[in-house]
């Protein structure tokens, strides 16, 4: 079928100035005969660059609708299975969902939709935030908050448990302990899955609410000096986060003890998405120049001697005297829950904004929502 | 005259270039034996090779592999050569190329990954770098393993 295609192929000039009828496979075809026109694989099969920038622009225009923002159905499995257009659009509806997510303004958008809350392990505001989310838009849920009680404690498997709740429901929110379910329920789901954390693995939403946090907050992601500090080795959604953040044009610094820095892969990956990570381990050094200071738990099983995670938690402790030494509009991240890396002197001071952040799950989450669900473009 | 260690086949395939001591790892690969194939299969090892200084070789009699069955074994064996052979004439000779995605050749070394538990789906892994070294990620938890080598199923 595909010889065919490559006989008609059009030139260039065709597909720019819009002679002829040209479709999708034409343009595969007419790429791959070309090789100074580049593919990228992935969701963006059909935006083709071509080496003049007039032409991109005039294929950017014909072939618009393929580039558009249809989340309808898209699983939210990794951050990595978004492109940097798409998260901006998420983050655009999470901005006009703020109302809603207030109570300020009511929302019937996804009435008679039903979402199931599938929540293997506990969880306070990831799964309250769904929760909330689909309430204020007029949807209902259904699910539960441990496999206890459940046919998982008879041995049932997520493979069987999705397929039969994709049945019930318009949409599955999945938190499971073990690293890629998210991954596995989306293959036996007939309807969309959203990954609320597996394991030590992703947590997309987690990413899409820090990003639009820094975005409400700063204005911008690009070229914000994210600092982000603790355990960086072990937090895998650290991970996932310095590397969109990397691909978004912001600069980084990663402060940690050398046992708890960046592993070497995440590194190179923000390499690769252009951002060179600085690495230091001392935050006193640094903090003058951050506009953002993202802070994550340091966790004592990480530490065979106690004495030493004392020596360590004392060089990562964020108090008012340390926020003295940095920038006066810093803000100051964490994901919850904190302990007592950040004393809670801070909590009133203007640089603390981790409670907006724990907030903004809701409007980020309302967005994600509505995009899958249809109850907005 | 050199005694040849090995009788030329007739028909079937002969796996050349081995790396010394991966023969047998490559019959594991194939899933060889198994219970259909009753030919005669032969592995011999630190075969002296003008090229290679050693190589092993492996030969399957009246079974032609597939450039999908062989592909598997340029995760171990990247320089190997497939020859398939019919009436004693080398009638086709590829090199090898690692598929882009391997499913249940290669097992993921994470114990909390979900393709270990009890779940109905196969280790599957994506080739992120097919030159050496190898670069395997797997599909579900996206570890990418050390040692691709030991987690050969």
């Amino acid at each position: 079928m595909l010889k065919d295609f490559n006989k008609e192929c059009p030139t260039v000039n065709d597909i720019a100035s819009k002679k002829g009828p040209v479709d999708q496979w034409q343009i595969a075809a007419f790429a791959r005969r070309r090789p100074r026109v580049q593919i990228p694989t992935g969701p963006h099969l059909f935006c083709i660059v071509f080496p003049r920038e007039g032409k991109r622009k005039d294929i950017n225009t014909l072939f618009a609708f393929r580039n558009s923002m249809n989340l309808i159905n898209k699983d939210v499995v990794s951050i990595k299975d978004f492109s940097n257009k798409e998260i901006g659009h998420v983050l655009d509806v999470a901005e006009k969902m703020i109302p809603v997510a207030r109570g300020a303004k009511k929302s019937e958008m996804l009435k008679g939709k039903l979402l199931a809350n599938l929540f293997f392990e506990p969880s306070t505001r990831t799964r309250l935030s769904f929760e909330t989310a689909m309430k204020r838009l007029g949807g209902k849920v259904i699910g539960f908050d441990s496999s206890k009680g459940t046919s998982i404690e008879k041995g049932e498997n997520i493979a069987d448990t999705v397929r039969v709740v994709s049945g019930y429901s318009d949409l599955i929110v999945i938190r499971h302990p073990y690293e890629g379910s998210a991954r596995l329920a989306a293959e036996f789901s007939k309807v969309p899955i959203i990954n609320a954390g597996d394991g030590a693995g992703k947590h997309p939403t987690q990413c899409l609410l820090d990003l639009f946090t820094i975005r409400k907050e700063k204005g911008a992601i690009e070229n914000q000096h994210v600092g982000l500090l603790g355990d960086l080795k072990y937090g895998r959604t650290t991970h996932s986060l310095a590397s969109v953040l990397a691909r978004m044009g912001a600069k980084l610094t990663c402060i940690a003890p050398q046992e708890l820095q960046l592993p070497k892969e995440i590194i190179e990956e923000c390499q690769e998405r252009g951002t060179e990570p600085k690495l230091m381990n001392r935050l006193e050094d640094e903090i003058k120049n951050l506009d953002v200071l993202y802070v994550t738990r340091i966790q004592k099983e990480r530490f065979p001697d106690p004495a030493e995670y004392k020596r360590i938690m004392s060089y990562y402790r964020i108090d008012k005297e340390v926020l003295g030494m940095g920038k006066k509009d810093l803000i100051v991240m964490h994901p919850l829950p904190r302990i007592t890396e950040i004393a809670s002197e801070v909590d009133s001071l203007p640089q603390a904004v981790y409670f907006k952040q724990a907030f903004n799950g809701v409007p980020v989450r309302m967005a994600l929502l509505a995009l899958i669900l249809g109850g907005i473009k | 005259m050199k005694e040849l260690k090995i009788q030329p086949i007739k028909n079937g395939s002969v796996i050349d270039h081995i790396p010394p001591g991966k023969a047998l790892k490559v019959l594991r690969i194939l899933s060889l034996p198994k219970k259909d194939i009753t030919s005669i299969i032969s592995a011999v090892m630190n075969v002296p090779s003008e090229t290679v200084g050693k190589k092993d070789i492996v030969k399957i009699e009246d079974k032609e592999l597939d450039p999908d069955e062989s592909d598997k074994v340029a995760l171990i064996a990247p320089h190997a050569t497939v020859n398939i052979i019919r009436d004693y004439e080398v009638i086709e000779k590829h090199a090898l190329s690692i598929p882009n995605e391997l499913v249940n050749i290669v097992r993921c070394p994470n114990p909390s990954c979900i393709s270990n538990s009890n779940e109905p789906i196969s280790p599957r892994f994506k080739v992120i770098s097919k030159r050496p070294p190898i670069k395997l990620r797997c599909y579900y938890c996206e570890r990418e393993p050390a040692d691709i080598e030991a987690q050969i199923i």
